[in-house]
């Protein structure tokens, strides 16, 4: 078996069996449940590292599920029947991102969970999740992105939910259940409306065939809506707050890096499905105010918060805004592609990596913290730097780099996104200003309210494993912010090319010359 | 549950699990298949804690679980199975072994002896089903509280 032609199909298929596996394993030993899920994590990234540097070298790689061999995506008369993953310099960006803040999740899990509080259950829920982002990803196939859009969507309700003995989760869980499933049908019916008219569910063929019909635009527009929900923007955010706030603070992060993936949709259909056809810059502005109007809001919303969990919510919430923001200038640039759009997709899509990076800092130190003193009431805790000092160090770390502080990585696509958005409208830029200045005072408030001051009461440190997982991610923002050169170069801008005028290779690769 | 409903019970609960052994068994050649008829086999469960309480049914959850993740185990390995070529390839058919049986051209009554891992997959979605939505009905009548007879 030569194990570089299948690098797609295992990242998903690997972390899928691990998660199956692990109960089983729980049932022999602890023990060897813990070690079968260090390999199943440790083997999901390297596939991850080793098909994005395949695809970083040698372009996209399509693979097909049950052919003769892994390229043969069409089968005779140039209709591709089976299903193929398609993974080009965006979804490998995408599968780079999950596998960090996978990784992370899974460091900080080992020492987290408490035996006794659903370990087993929190790791197998986590690997599903996983596996599900991973598939949501990589697929190439609009059936099977909703398939995998469902497995995150149970997963993520059910982490978010586990915790019966307590109230608010389970409250948590079922808003954010119908929501999911309210955007999940959306999905579903306009995947219905396009095989309907084109027979096919293959994303690259239904790109050659789509023209721009009316029934195209209500796909398009249902598209839009679930995805959106999923991805939390305004005016669907409200169940991210209470997800982020109730889940545990591993699960938490996961849900981020959940919502990126549908994000991920949303750039996938609005660039490779629609690209051809429905280009209109009247669809950009829209992704371009609900970007904007969602980081004004979170941020508003963000002041007012007394839980430390619901405040990093909404500061999570307004970054979905300054990829919206980013991504929609390009968009709307796309018919004359001028360079600013370009410069633009490279800021939102570069935040996307630095959001997972930053909020998933921010929830694992709000963690620690509810961990040592059980609660995540602004108003009763103070004083926590004096005991949690790394804690405290990578909660700093993170606020400054989530409120886009320079040297720090959010500063770098910060930068990208306002000085494209300013060739579009200044006001745009303005107001992305302003909500990282009020984003500044929001995180400055909750530092110094948990972590400053007179000590209000002793804190038990954290285990090594889980300071272990919150210095990766520190260690990656630190080394995004010193060289964004390097990341942008390398990684964001093959990702930006990819959407901005790679559909043509998208199309070429599954569906031949 | 009285005795007329007792000794019903104990009559249709094997037809009830054929029915449903035959629709995961048949999966790849009529409509159904494992979900379908892991669904009519899991009513078993049902039938079970309706008729004889829930509390009696207690201590097998835990070997339901244990059967749920062990057809998603073997769903997900004999997806692995076709890796040589690719992943879910179809390798057990037309090889003469166990489903393996040449499918004749034409219109035919369908032969239960094709199929290559297809039915296989069936069985492994069918011992899922079965135990995943009879543990969950079983926790739904262990949760129900004192309304058991």
């Amino acid at each position: 078996m030569n194990i570089g032609i299948h690098l797609p199909i295992l990242a998903i298929a690997v972390p899928l069996l691990g998660a199956f596996a692990l109960p089983i394993f729980a049932k022999v030993h602890k023990r060897l449940r813990d070690m079968w899920a260090a390999a199943v994590g440790a083997f999901t990234c390297a596939m991850v590292i080793a098909l994005a540097i395949q695809v970083l070298s040698t372009g996209v790689v399509v693979y097909t599920l049950g052919a003769a061999s892994p390229t043969q995506a069409v089968t005779q008369g140039g209709f591709p029947i089976r299903i193929v993953l398609t993974v080009d310099g965006m979804s490998a960006f995408m599968g780079l991102i999950s596998a960090l803040v996978g990784l992370a999740s899974l460091i900080y899990a080992f020492q987290f969970l408490k035996e006794d509080q659903g370990k087993t259950l929190a790791m197998t829920l986590f690997f599903l999740l996983w596996a599900g982002m991973l598939g949501m990803e990589y697929t190439g196939d609009m059936f099977n992105f909703f398939v995998f859009l469902e497995v995150t969507s149970i997963a993520a309700c059910a982490l978010i939910g586990y915790r019966t003995w307590e109230s608010r989760p389970a409250e948590a869980a079922f808003k954010t259940m119908a929501l999911y499933t309210l955007g999940g049908l959306l999905v579903l019916l306009a995947v219905a409306i396009l095989y309907g008219q084109y027979g096919a569910l293959n994303i690259a063929y239904l790109s050659s065939r789509i023209r721009g019909s009316q029934l195209d635009k209500i796909a398009l527009g249902l598209l839009l809506g679930g995805l959106l929900m999923k991805a939390g923007a305004v005016p669907a955010h409200m169940w991210a707050p209470d997800a982020y706030g109730e889940a545990p603070a591993q699960a938490a992060m996961v849900l981020v890096a959940n919502t990126q993936a549908s994000l991920y949709g949303l750039w996938r259909v609005l660039f490779t499905l629609f690209g051809g056809a429905l280009a209109a810059p009247a669809v950009g502005w829209l992704v371009v105010s609900l970007g904007t109007l969602t980081l004004l809001v979170a941020v508003l919303m963000a002041i007012l918060q007394r839980d430390l969990g619901r405040l990093i919510a909404y500061g999570a919430v307004s970054q979905i805004g300054y990829m919206l923001l980013g991504v929609g200038v390009g968009l709307v640039a796309l018919a004359s592609r001028p360079d600013f759009g370009l410069v633009a997709m490279q800021g939102g899509i570069f935040h996307m990596l630095n959001d997972a990076a930053t909020v998933g800092l921010l929830m694992l130190a709000a963690g620690v913290v509810r961990r040592a003193t059980g609660t995540k009431d602004l108003t009763a805790l103070g004083g926590l730097g004096h005991d949690l000092k790394w804690t405290g160090g990578f909660f700093f770390l993170g606020a400054l780099a989530l409120a886009g502080v320079p040297p720090f990585n959010g500063f770098a696509s910060k930068l990208l996104i306002y000085e494209s958005s300013f060739r579009l409208s200044p006001l745009l830029t303005a107001i992305g200003v302003l909500g990282s200045i009020l984003l500044l005072a929001v995180f400055a408030r909750a530092f110094q309210g948990v972590f400053l001051g007179p000590r209000l009461r002793a804190a038990q440190s954290p285990p090594v494993g889980m300071l272990v997982a919150m210095g990766l991610l520190a260690a990656v923002i630190l080394a995004m912010g010193l060289a964004p050169g390097f990341f942008v170069e390398h990684l964001v801008t093959p990702a930006a090319r990819a959407l901005w005028e790679g559909r043509d290779l998208y199309l070429a690769a599954v569906l031949g010359g | 549950m009285s005795v007329v409903v007792r000794t019903v019970a104990r009559i249709i609960l094997p037809l009830v699990l054929i029915f449903g052994a035959y629709v995961i068994m048949h999966g790849h050649l009529t409509p159904g298949g494992g979900f379908q008829g892991g669904a009519v086999a899991a009513s078993v469960v049902a039938l079970l804690v309706i008729t004889f309480g829930s509390q009696r049914w207690k201590r097998i959850k835990g070997s339901l679980s244990f059967l749920e993740d062990l057809g998603a185990v073997a769903f997900v390995a004999l997806g692995f199975l076709g890796i040589g070529y690719t992943f879910f390839r179809n390798v057990l058919a037309g090889t003469g072994g166990l489903f393996g049986a040449p499918v004749p051209f034409g219109p035919n009554p369908g032969w239960l002896n094709t199929g290559g891992t297809l039915p296989l997959m069936n069985w492994a979605v069918g011992l899922k089903v079965i135990a995943g939505l009879g543990a969950v009905v079983l926790m739904l009548g262990l949760f129900g509280g004192g309304d058991d007879w």
